[in-house]
């Protein structure tokens, strides 16, 4: 099937992650300009509501690796089973959503199947034949215009760049029957942080927090972040502080995000910080020093004390929302 | 415990990158070059694990000649030797192609654990690791925060989203690393001083056999993102008429909330 192309959608809690069917949507949108048709592989157990999801964004074939062997993300066997429905299928195409699992599993099925991957991309475009793909680079000081060769390409979309686009078929089902093979690994624990809150890298709103929350109380950022329904992030100085646990980082060593909205509270803007924000949608910084570099890159700018802005935010804005 | 280190040197991370003329690299003449970050955690987990049951750390690297630089440094923190592959023919290389390389490097010396930073803060590519792993037919765990080696057993935490999983395999694996892990440590005046005797070996790809593998991802050009700018800084007198002009214009303009 010369025109095939894949999709790996990935299941969190139950539900088809919102990056995946960005990744679904873009798939889509390389079918159609080829002339082909979309095939969407889902991993892990009890996948029935990703699948119906899936359905929605045009895939023409769902394929359900099902299984309580796959429940939880291992390297091996994961890329062992996609990679055997590659295979079968020759898609000229795979998109796989740029979260942990994703890159790992992308970074796998390159390296087994000898397959050219562009990571994290930000955008692509056709130039006749060729789909030119935009990733960042340098911390996303640089974005880099790639081609791939080869098949399948592989391309890892990063969340909040490709939209999706609803588009209803009547996809047929298939049930992996294949071989899952051992893994050399076992899972001997797994903790859950309990949260409520959306994936920072995922989220359409991030509250951060940086040293100027001067200690590890970060109620009043995460009551306007539960207010917002956003994440929480933080800058490395919070970090090394000890004040937020490692994965809240945003930076250049910490993760990329890219909401439609993020708050910046107390955070300097140092060029590391800045490589992991610069390009949500609208950036506002509030700080209490005018002279701060991240009011050179902020939309909206609020010069003041966090700890007296914030709280008024909090009340304005459920003011705003019991008006509306 | 014969533990191996994959490090590459790129700019530091408060540099001003610039596309070059061709397009498809950067400007390289005034950067300052440094260990990526990811794989300072990999030297500093490394010589934790030879104090603990002994061994010898080796540093393998891809690089130009001021390559050597990064490695002295990581000599210095107290890694025990170094292999630079230092060959023009690996500049046009893609990550598979590097990875190609690492391998062939990497399975002359007979690891039982290789330690890698998750991602190169240059070119962000997420997949040398994995890839050298794949080749060398061990098990890749990445993005750990913790290890512990019991016999020929590892334990790993690693996060995953969402939450920390903890992974146990039999070594030789192939670990990457993730903030949190450690601390690294700076080299000390005797540290350099000790490097400058530690053997470092310079290798081409005819020496390991190989012929340079076609780079199948191709960078065609580079440019900055879009520059942003200051944008309004909000007014008011009191931090309640600033907070209602914010969320006012956050509401009717930006359309965020
Ligand atoms: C290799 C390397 C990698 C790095 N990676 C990252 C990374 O991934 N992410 C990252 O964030 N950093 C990273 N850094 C660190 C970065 O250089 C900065 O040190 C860091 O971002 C600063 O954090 P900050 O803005 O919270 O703290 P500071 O720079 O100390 O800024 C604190 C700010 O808070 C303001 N403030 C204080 N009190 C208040 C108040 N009550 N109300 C309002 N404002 C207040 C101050 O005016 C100041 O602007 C990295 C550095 C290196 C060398």
């Amino acid at each position: 099937m010369p025109n095939t192309i894949l999709a790996i959608g990935e299941v969190s809690q139950g539900s088809l992650r919102k990056v995946s069917i960005e990744a679904i949507s873009e798939a889509r949108r390389i079918a159609d300009h080829i002339g082909g048709s979309l095939q969407v592989l889902i991993l892990g157990e009890n996948l029935d509501a990703a699948a119906a999801k899936a359905a929605e964004y045009g895939a023409d074939t769902l394929i359900l690796a099902d299984d309580p062997r796959l429940a939880l993300y291992l390297p091996d066997i994961w890329s062992g089973v996609a990679a055997d429905v590659i295979q079968t299928n020759t898609p000229q195409y795979v998109l796989i959503g740029s979260t942990t699992t994703g890159r790992d599993l992308a970074a796998c099925l390159s390296a087994m199947l000898d397959a050219p991957l562009a990571m994290d991309c930000v955008g692509s475009r056709w130039e006749g034949d060729t789909l030119v793909i935009t990733r960042p680079m340098y911390g996303g000081k640089v974005l880099a215009d790639v081609t791939l060769e080869g098949s399948p390409r592989i391309i890892v979309n990063r969340a909040n760049f490709f939209p999706a686009v609803p588009k209803k078929t009547d996809a047929s089902l298939i049930r992996y029957e294949g071989v899952i093979p051992e893994s050399q690994l076992t899972i001997a624990d797994v903790q859950r942080e309990a949260s409520a809150r959306p994936e920072l890298t995922e989220a359409d709103i991030v509250v951060s927090g940086g040293r100027g929350m001067g200690g590890a109380d970060f109620s009043v950022i995460e009551k306007l972040a539960d207010l917002l329904g956003a994440a929480v992030g933080a800058s490395r100085s919070a970090v090394d502080e000890g004040w937020r646990p490692v994965s809240d980082q945003v930076g250049q060593t910490g993760k990329v995000v890219s909401p439609n909205l993020y708050i910046a509270c107390g955070i300097s803007g140092a060029i590391q910080h800045f490589a992991g924000m610069q390009t949500s949608k609208v950036i506002v910084a509030i700080n209490k020093d005018p002279e701060a570099p991240i009011f050179t890159k902020a939309d909206y700018g609020v010069v003041g004390d966090l700890f007296e802005v914030v709280p008024a935010m909090i009340e304005q804005i459920t003011r705003l929302k019991s008006a509306q | 415990m014969n533990i191996v280190v994959l490090l590459k040197q790129v700019p530091s991370t408060d540099s001003h990158i610039e596309p070059g003329p061709n397009g498809a690299s950067i400007k390289t003449a005034d950067l300052k070059w440094v260990i990526n970050p990811y794989d300072e955690f990999a030297v500093e987990e490394a010589i934790r694990v030879r104090e603990a049951k002994g061994g010898t750390v080796t540093i393998v690297t891809i690089g130009e000649a001021k390559a050597v630089e990064a490695v002295r440094t990581a000599l210095a923190m107290g890694a025990d030797k170094a292999v630079l592959v230092q060959d023009p023919a690996c500049a046009g290389m893609d990550g598979l192609g590097i990875a190609q390389v690492l391998a062939a490097v990497v399975s002359g010396l007979a690891p039982d654990l290789i330690i890698a930073g998750q991602r190169a803060v240059d070119d962000e590519n997420w997949l040398v690791p994995a890839a050298v792993a794949h080749r060398l037919g061990m098990p890749c765990i990445s993005l750990v925060i913790g290890q512990q080696i019991d016999g020929d057993q590892i334990e790993c935490r690693r996060t995953i989203e969402g939450g920390i999983a903890t992974i146990r395999a039999k070594l030789p694996v192939l670990i990457t690393t993730q903030r949190g892990l450690n601390e690294p440590r700076y080299a000390s005046l005797q540290g350099v001083m000790k490097a400058k005797k530690k053997p470092l070996n310079t290798l081409k790809l005819s020496d390991l056999g190989l012929t340079p593998k076609t780079a199948a991802v191709r960078v065609l050009a580079m440019k900055h993102p879009p520059m942003r700018t200051a944008g309004k800084k909000i007014a008011g007198s009191t931090p309640a008429e600033k907070a209602a002009e914010l969320v006012r214009l956050l509401h009717e303009e930006a359309k965020a909330i």
